[in-house]
């Protein structure tokens, strides 16, 4: 194993302050982003859409609930409800204004969401902890009626459950998996950076600041009426992207429904078992939540025999089973084992 | 419309429902202010006390007479929330002591949907009939009509809040629960059981949910839909504080009021169905003049 950094000098205040300081993370990025790339040419459609996809959104998703409470400490369960007016203003705004690039279509979406999450994130002001996830129900509840009561939304469909209209990116159709895969990977990539670059300057400071006790960070000169609705905004744009993306590249329908509060906890769970405060956690609790399930109906398709109902409520109990299990094994999360291993592989192979 | 009768009706009818959230938030709250942990699994916990009483009650009564198989179900039920809380103590807290409180929220997420999971095993999607022997005919009391059952909940809901307040007040061992609700670590080191604390208020909490879960059932038949009332009952924890047993009624009574007036009076002009958020609304608005509730208490923080 040869992953440490002795003998990497920083020489220069930009060596000293690099995104990632070490070679040999440089290195893995490199070769993992270039990989996840090449991927559409070994994997099948079917993982593609079906998994790989979905694992993109929601790590977006849950890069932006990260910032919200791993970061900034303000615990959100209004998440669907953000992504859903990501999803909705994209569509119209693909619908209403045919002209524009979808790229802009989709950061003016994140626009629209940073908006309503900003409103949504004032009672942040004045309350905390567990009466403010409460308190964000209300922007779940409240937006989810908002989108089934006004039909010009959807485009006065009768059905409420309306196709997003064919994407075309700078002249070619974004139709085949390989493709859609392709534009949310860079996508994912760009976000994972700005996020990452976002946590580490002064902003995500103020962040950490607030999230570790918020009169503190208030005697030392942080805002938090700025730092706190920041939080909301960035967040909201990053889950607001994510609708977007889930409407026009994932399912191609667009209902309320999509982003239930259910959606919020999933999130929400891939935050928590990723980790809080991390970005790779992100990506790691969004791949986790999206295979288990996965994972445990294949398992249950191996047994056999059983009626699919039973097995499906199966399914939920050890889900819930693995969960709590990986909250006691590692109440960190998932990317606090690869800080653990990496502080181990550093003095390799001394113990200490 | 405006009948002053009818607006008195509406708000009465608002009123007993408001009970009955606030039974449902009475749990949350027991949890809450004995252990500091905000239990997201209290609504399907209502659902599971009923269902296993309902398989209970058509197991016992099919031989034997009605009474017995209630009393026998009533028990039965009753042992099962002690085992759970049992095996929530040992298998969920236990292990998770003196982690963040985010940390045992998602714990409590993961029992949720574990016994989202054993409910549905155990009672499918039926709807079961449950029949408490109140008659659910309405009756009338000074020219208003009220259902008996909605009258013996808002009964037995005052009473259990009353036992509940002078337990935590004035007993030795709610003030030990208080003092877990504190600091897990704190309260160990002076030597209060933690373990057996947390049994306890999980069995109460368990028993709060098994009649709550018995007063929905005859109302509404006991069926899944049942998990989804403690969204409901959510705002009014918010309302009433998250540590305040009275809270929670007086939270419950507001919510379950003006929620009906306004269904009835406001929601034609909004377009229906205002139910599903107008409760958080009203919540935050309380929220931005008491951060903490009604009741609960004034967090104070010091640097």
């Amino acid at each position: 194993m040869y992953y440490r950094d002795a003998g990497q000098f920083k020489t220069t205040y930009a060596e000293d302050s690099a995104i990632f300081p070490v070679l040999q993370d440089r290195w893995m990025i490199c070769i993992g982003v270039v990989a996840a790339f090449c991927l559409p040419v070994i994997t099948s459609d079917y993982w593609l859409t079906s998994i790989l996809l979905p694992l993109l959104i929601f790590s977006i998703a849950a890069i932006g609930l990260n910032i919200l409470v791993g970061y900034a400490g303000q615990l959100s369960l209004g998440t669907g409800g953000f992504m859903a007016v990501g999803a909705f203003a994209a569509y119209n705004l693909a619908i209403r204004l045919p002209f524009l690039n979808y790229l802009v279509v989709f950061v003016v979406a994140g626009l629209i969401a940073a908006l309503v999450g900003m409103l949504f994130g004032l009672p942040s002001l004045r309350i905390k902890g567990f009466y403010l996830a409460v308190a964000t129900l209300a922007s779940q509840f409240l937006i989810e009626w908002i989108l089934v009561r006004v039909p010009w939304l959807t485009n006065y469909s009768s059905s409420g459950v309306v196709s997003a209209p064919p994407m075309v990116l700078f002249g070619h159709h974004i139709e085949s998996p390989a493709s859609k895969y392709l534009l949310a990977l860079s996508i994912a990539v760009v976000a994972a950076l700005a996020a990452k670059n976002l946590v580490r300057g002064p902003i995500g400071r103020s962040w950490m600041a607030i999230r570790d006790m918020d009169i503190a960070a208030e005697i030392i000169g942080v805002r938090p009426l700025r730092a706190k609705l920041l939080a909301f905004a960035v967040s909201s744009f990053f889950c607001g992207l994510a609708g977007a993306l889930w409407v026009f590249l994932y399912i191609g329908t667009i209902e309320p429904q999509a982003f239930d509060l259910h959606r919020s906890f999933q999130v929400l769970f891939m935050v928590i078992i990723g980790g809080l405060g991390t970005i790779l956690g992100a990506f790691v609790g969004a791949a986790f939540v999206v295979f288990l399930p996965i994972a445990l109906s294949n398992a249950s398709a191996l047994i056999g025999g059983l009626p699919p109902d039973v097995l499906s409520n199966f399914e939920l109990i050890i889900y819930g089973c693995v969960i709590i299990t990986l909250l006691i094994g590692e109440p960190l999360g998932l990317a606090r084992l690869w800080s653990l291993g990496r502080e181990k592989l550093r003095i390799w192979p001394f113990p200490y | 419309m405006s009948d002053p009768m009818f607006i008195l009706e509406v708000a009465i009818s608002g009123l007993l429902s408001g009970v009955l959230y606030a039974l449902v938030a009475l749990g949350f709250v027991l949890i809450y202010k004995a252990s500091g942990v905000f239990n997201f699994a209290q609504g399907i916990m209502v659902l599971f006390a009923a269902l296993c009483f309902v398989r209970l009650q058509s197991l016992f009564g099919a031989n034997g007479p009605s009474h017995i198989g209630f009393w026998a179900a009533l028990v039965g039920a009753m042992a099962i929330m002690l085992l759970l809380a049992i095996c929530v103590e040992r298998l969920v807290l236990r292990p998770l002591v003196n982690q963040p409180p985010l940390t045992l929220f998602m714990a409590t997420m993961g029992l949720a949907v574990v016994l989202e999971g054993i409910a549905s095993l155990v009672g499918g999607n039926l709807i079961y009939p449950l029949d408490i022997g109140i008659a659910d005919d309405p009756i009338e009391i000074f020219g208003i009509l009220v259902r008996k059952v909605d009258l013996f909940a808002a009964a037995a809901g005052t009473i259990l809040v009353a036992a509940l307040t002078v337990f935590f007040q004035f007993s030795r061992v709610g003030r030990a629960l208080r003092a877990v609700a504190d600091d897990h670590l704190a309260a160990l080191s002076v030597g209060i059981p933690l373990r057996h604390i947390w049994i306890l208020i999980w069995s109460i909490a368990g028993a709060v949910a098994l009649f709550a879960g018995l007063i929905w059932g005859a109302k509404l038949g006991v069926q899944f839909s049942l998990s989804t009332i403690a969204l409901k009952s959510l705002p009014v924890l918010l309302i009433g504080g998250f540590t305040s047993i009275p809270g929670a009624i007086a939270g419950g009574l507001i919510v379950g009021a003006t929620e009906k007036l306004t269904e009835v009076f406001l929601a034609p002009a909004l377009g229906g169905a205002i139910e599903s958020w107008f409760a958080y609304v009203l919540a935050l608005a309380f929220l931005l003049i008491r951060p903490q509730g009604l009741f609960g208490e004034k967090i104070i923080e010091r640097v």
